[in-house]
């Protein structure tokens, strides 16, 4: 068991290596300098070939790259040339916004999925079947970002009964009001988030519990009189729920891309929206900082996947 | 053959062609028989082949007859104007652009983008995925090691990145770097039904008695699962409208004087627009949901007659 978590942490090392020289170098290869925006325009050329010698900016990629990865540890990611801050602390007060609505997404989306799942496999082929089924596959195929606008549209605009708009409004007092209305100004996007990636989950437990309906120990419980009901919740249910938790890493990382296009329509201000304004304004200290937090994310989200389901499926840690 | 066998036997050459003609008709029906039968018997299906092969044809010819450079010309007196008015069957956006010509041109981009993407990076996948999963071994592991890293990269991301440091992109670059990113799920696909066809006796057959490698791979087992790669181009085929179109909404994607589908639904972006004009940005909306279910259902009967026990087409 802790031979194969650590087999696994230990495959992650090259590829977050490899990640950060990447993220490096297309920082690197962004256009502008580090200075475009901070100084005079009419500074002399030769201050500024001053400056990017002093900022070893004229060293070879390595141990420029060398220089970046120490400060990286130290906590220090630059500073951000739109915004004048650091952008450690600029992250930091984005990151929230993201990750509760992200978080809140995934909630709910087990919420939806778990009953759905259980529901289709045990009516198979019959309506309920029939109606999640067309559900699963409108929701598979239409792309996010469509189902963002059109419901922003719908539910945000025509029918006004959410805001389209910013984190929190400015009319909030108190921390009752505050809570309230950042929990209001997620809950379109974060229902919509959810709604749109239940797919995996229902499918998966549909089909483990239509496997599961033929097994032995279900028919067990079935001749010693145990109600159906309950066969389905404690023993179908509680047997497919370790790999289904296994999902979760995976569907946080899924969350987190779709984060991009979630907080461009709800003009919600996290992490995702701070990359698209980032570019706009080639704020290339913020991009390569956010890049590389979201690939760490991916990563671990990822990992806590693979480690659930290897406590679940022996299988996989022999191989 | 023929005449070697009627001298030794006692059938008739009239029997033998009655024979023949009975084993023919209930011999396996070939592939296109079956999806087409499969097609026949499902109607909401027969339509969306129609919707999507006619809606293609229709864009790729409607688009040769269209002047682009002038459709985006700014006509300031046709700012805004409602559908069918002024001549415009779905109105005219902020520039006085034409809606529905620009609906054209934009899925006709939209669209090719999509097909070129879903042809590199399928063949691309296929190919990743028949490799590794036929050696096994070191160069399965590193091939996997490979995947593991690209799965790990936050793609929407390095995609914008890649965009903003190309100087000059077009289409065909957004093609390739579209394609460097989207090839892992049919490699992860094509990868596990190539491990299970590599442990079948055809394949040791082929390996005992001497066949190359590489004709064990494209020529005996990509035929195998041809029915399985059919099906999964069709739904990534669907999944790429949605990539081009993402990454042009965001703002990232065709040049602004290229119209898209993506730049159309992003006129939605501006709160007035979005209400008050929604002519500008609904119908690209609309035809990308019309287009990704009919292709996305099309993908599902070809999962159906790749799978006899879930045929419904008759039998015959």
């Amino acid at each position: 068991m802790w031979k194969t978590i650590l087999r696994r942490v230990m495959i992650m090392v090259p590829e977050v290596i490899i990640l950060s020289i990447l993220v490096f170098l297309l920082a690197k290869a962004m256009p502008g300098d580090p200075f475009t925006g901070s100084i005079n325009p009419k500074a002399d050329p030769a201050q500024i070939k001053h400056l990017m010698a002093i900022n070893g900016l004229n060293d070879p990629w390595y141990q420029q790259y060398w220089n970046w990865v120490v400060h990286l540890f130290h906590g220090n990611l630059g500073n951000s040339y739109q915004y004048q801050e650091p952008v450690t602390r600029l992250i930091a007060g984005r990151a929230g916004n993201t990750l509760w609505l992200a978080f809140f997404s995934m909630i709910l989306t087990y919420a939806l999925a778990l009953p759905m799942g259980v529901f289709a496999g045990r009516h198979e082929g019959k309506l309920p079947d029939v109606v999640i089924r067309f559900y699963t596959y409108v929701t598979y195929c239409i792309p996010f970002f469509v189902i963002l606008v059109l419901g922003i549209w719908i539910f945000g605009y025509v029918l006004g009964w959410f805001p389209t708009t910013g984190s929190v409004s400015s009319d909030a007092q108190g921390w009752v009001q505050t809570v309230g209305s950042h929990f209001y100004h997620i809950l379109l996007p974060g229902i919509l988030g959810a709604l749109f990636s239940t797919v995996n989950i229902v499918q998966y437990l549909r089909s483990e519990v239509i496997d599961a309906k033929h097994s032995d120990y279900v028919r067990t419980a079935r001749s010693k009189g145990v109600p159906s009901k309950d066969i389905y919740r404690h023993h179908i249910f509680r047997n497919s729920l370790l790999p289904i938790a296994a999902f979760a890493g995976y569907s946080i990382t899924g969350l987190l891309n779709g984060s991009i296009f979630t907080e461009t329509v709800f003009s919600y201000p996290g992490m995702g929206l701070l990359f698209v304004n980032s570019i706009s304004y080639r704020d290339y200290t913020v991009i390569t900082a956010l890049v590389l937090i979201f690939g760490l994310l991916n990563l671990l989200g990822t990992l806590l996947s693979d480690i659930i389901l290897s406590i679940v499926d022996p299988r996989i840690r022999i191989e | 053959m023929a005449e070697n066998f009627e001298q030794h036997s006692d059938i008739s050459a009239a029997d033998l062609a009655r024979l023949n003609q009975e084993a023919q008709a209930e011999a396996t029906p070939s592939t296109a028989k079956i999806i087409w039968n499969e097609f026949k018997a499902d109607k909401p299906a027969m339509a969306a082949l129609i919707i999507v092969v006619g809606f293609i044809v229709f864009v790729m010819i409607g688009a040769l007859f269209i002047n682009t450079p002038k459709m985006m010309e700014t006509n300031i007196m046709d700012y805004f104007d409602k559908p069918f008015t002024a001549g415009f069957w779905l109105g005219a956006d902020s520039g006085g652009r034409s809606v529905a010509k620009q609906l054209i041109v934009g899925s006709r981009n939209s669209i090719g983008i999509a097909i070129g993407l879903t042809v590199i990076s399928s063949t691309f996948g296929i190919a990743w995925g028949l490799i590794s999963g036929y050696f096994s071994g070191y160069i399965d592991w590193g091939m996997q090691r490979v995947y593991d890293f690209m799965m790990m990269l936050p793609m929407t991301m390095m995609i914008i990145v890649l965009v903003t440091i190309i100087p000059h992109y077009n289409s065909v670059s957004l093609t390739f770097i579209f394609s460097i990113f989207y090839w892992e799920g049919t490699s992860r696909l094509i990868r596990s039904r190539t491990l299970a066809e590599t442990q079948k006796d055809y394949v040791a057959a082929s390996k005992t008695s001497g066949t190359n490698h590489w004709k064990i791979i494209f020529k005996e087992i990509m035929p195998n699962i041809s029915s399985l790669i059919i099906v999964d181009c069709t739904l990534s085929f669907a999944e790429n409208i949605g990539v081009e179109t993402g990454l042009s909404y965001l703002g990232f994607g065709l040049p602004n004087q290229t119209p898209s589908l993506g730049t159309m639904i992003a006129n939605a972006n501006d709160p007035s627009n979005i209400t008050l004009y929604w002519w500008t940005w609904l119908p690209a909306a609309l035809e990308i949901v019309v287009l990704c279910l009919s292709i996305s259902y099309i993908g599902q009967v070809l999962r159906r007659a790749a799978d006899a026990s879930q045929r419904q087409g008759a039998a015959d």
